[in-house]
């Protein structure tokens, strides 16, 4: 079987509805859920999530660990739960196939070879703010719609995923002031975008500017 | 245990003297990107200049003025890198063309040392040459190609 084969037979997993709603839930979740969060969320009993769940650990999608979550010990502290977050790794396919990344790792190492940090900072500027989606009120939707899976803490947004990242871990001046900058463009007035990375996420969150 | 700690050396060249109105938020940076280092778990010591503030004062070539210097030792290169990519110290990161020229030749080095030691400007140099010439080795790598501490010392 070659590499593109099992690629397939992993992402036909999420061909279910359930399964991909189920999927998308953990994944946007900001720390390890257990079936009882995954199930009431998805409006299914307990043992189809739990049976859904199982078949995203067996593909690879998701990965499983056990904790007590009461914080109890010892007898009579009741069997540690099973939770679920996304697994490491990426996937993609492209039918035909096509090689974007390799395209952007080269073209990263040319600009930062170069030092045009502040060219492709003021291009992402740029291409933020003439998105058709740049400055709208629901900052939230326009970042999940463009793969930062954010959520709110407080009166921050944070963003569990990076889009960027396997050229931001190689890159990380170069791609997280792009991003900064990407972010920038297209957030509204009343947001103002910040670096302070959260563990395995975005360099970037936002706050809510004080209105005065 | 940790018998070993992690030196390292960056040097940049600025756009212009560090007085210049090009170089005002560098330098009003320094303070808050210093006092970030101070406190990030791991970090062991960094060396300053004689104002003992920060390391703005050391000239590694007495014939470049316009070229910085600053070394540190760490526990780890985990403790190093988690400072580097910290939220402040990344956004200076990604300001470095702002204030520093583009650097063909290899411009930080690390090593491993014995706990307790502190490494000189002319010996922090020698390892940037090293890595100029080798490439990454044992003696000086970088983020990209880490080493591990000597044998039965410290891990990565």
């Amino acid at each position: 079987m070659t590499d593109e084969d099992s690629t397939f037979d992993m992402l036909a997993v999420l061909g279910d509805p359930v399964r991909r709603r189920l999927y998308r839930y953990v994944a946007a979740s900001p720390g390890e859920v257990g079936r009882d969060a995954v199930a009431e969320a998805a409006g299914i009993s307990r043992s189809l999530a739990a049976f859904h769940l199982d078949k995203l650990v067996e593909a690879g999608l998701l990965t499983v660990s056990f904790r007590r979550l009461s914080g109890r010990t010892g007898p009579g502290a009741g069997r540690p739960a099973k939770l679920y977050r996304r697994a490491e790794g990426e996937h993609a396919v492209s039918l035909p196939p096509r090689s974007y990344e390799a395209v952007g790792r080269l073209l990263a190492e040319v600009l930062e070879n170069a030092g045009l940090d502040r060219e492709l900072q003021a291009a992402a500027r740029a291409t933020g703010a003439a998105h058709p989606d740049a400055c709208t009120d629901d900052m939230e939707a326009v970042l999940r719609a463009r793969g930062y899976e954010p959520y709110r803490e407080g009166e921050t947004l944070r963003l569990r995923n990076c889009p960027f990242h396997a050229l931001a871990t190689e890159f990380p001046a170069l791609i997280c002031g792009m991003n900064l900058a990407l972010i920038e463009g297209l957030a509204p007035e009343e947001w103002s975008p910040a670096m302070d990375p959260c563990s395995g996420g975005c360099c970037v969150m936002l706050s809510k500017k004080k209105s005065h | 245990m940790t018998d070993s700690h992690l030196a390292q050396v960056n040097i940049g060249r600025i756009i212009a003297p560090l007085d210049s109105p090009e170089l005002a938020d560098f330098v009003a940076l320094q303070p808050e990107i210093n006092a970030l280092a101070d406190r990030s778990p791991g970090f062991v010591w960094r060396m300053v200049d004689d104002d003992g503030m920060d390391a703005t004062g050391v000239r590694p070539d007495g014939n470049d003025a316009l070229l910085l210097f600053n070394c540190s030792v760490w526990e780890s290169v985990e403790a190093l890198r988690n400072f580097t990519y910290n939220g402040d110290h990344l956004r200076a990161l990604s300001r470095r063309r702002e204030w520093f020229r583009r650097m063909t030749e290899a411009h930080q080095a690390m090593w491993w040392i014995p706990a307790g030691h502190r490494p000189s400007v002319a010996e922090a140099m020698e390892r940037v040459a090293m890595l100029r010439e080798n490439g990454p080795g044992p003696e000086a790598f970088t983020f990209r190609d880490p080493y591990p501490a000597p044998s039965g010392m410290a891990r990565l």
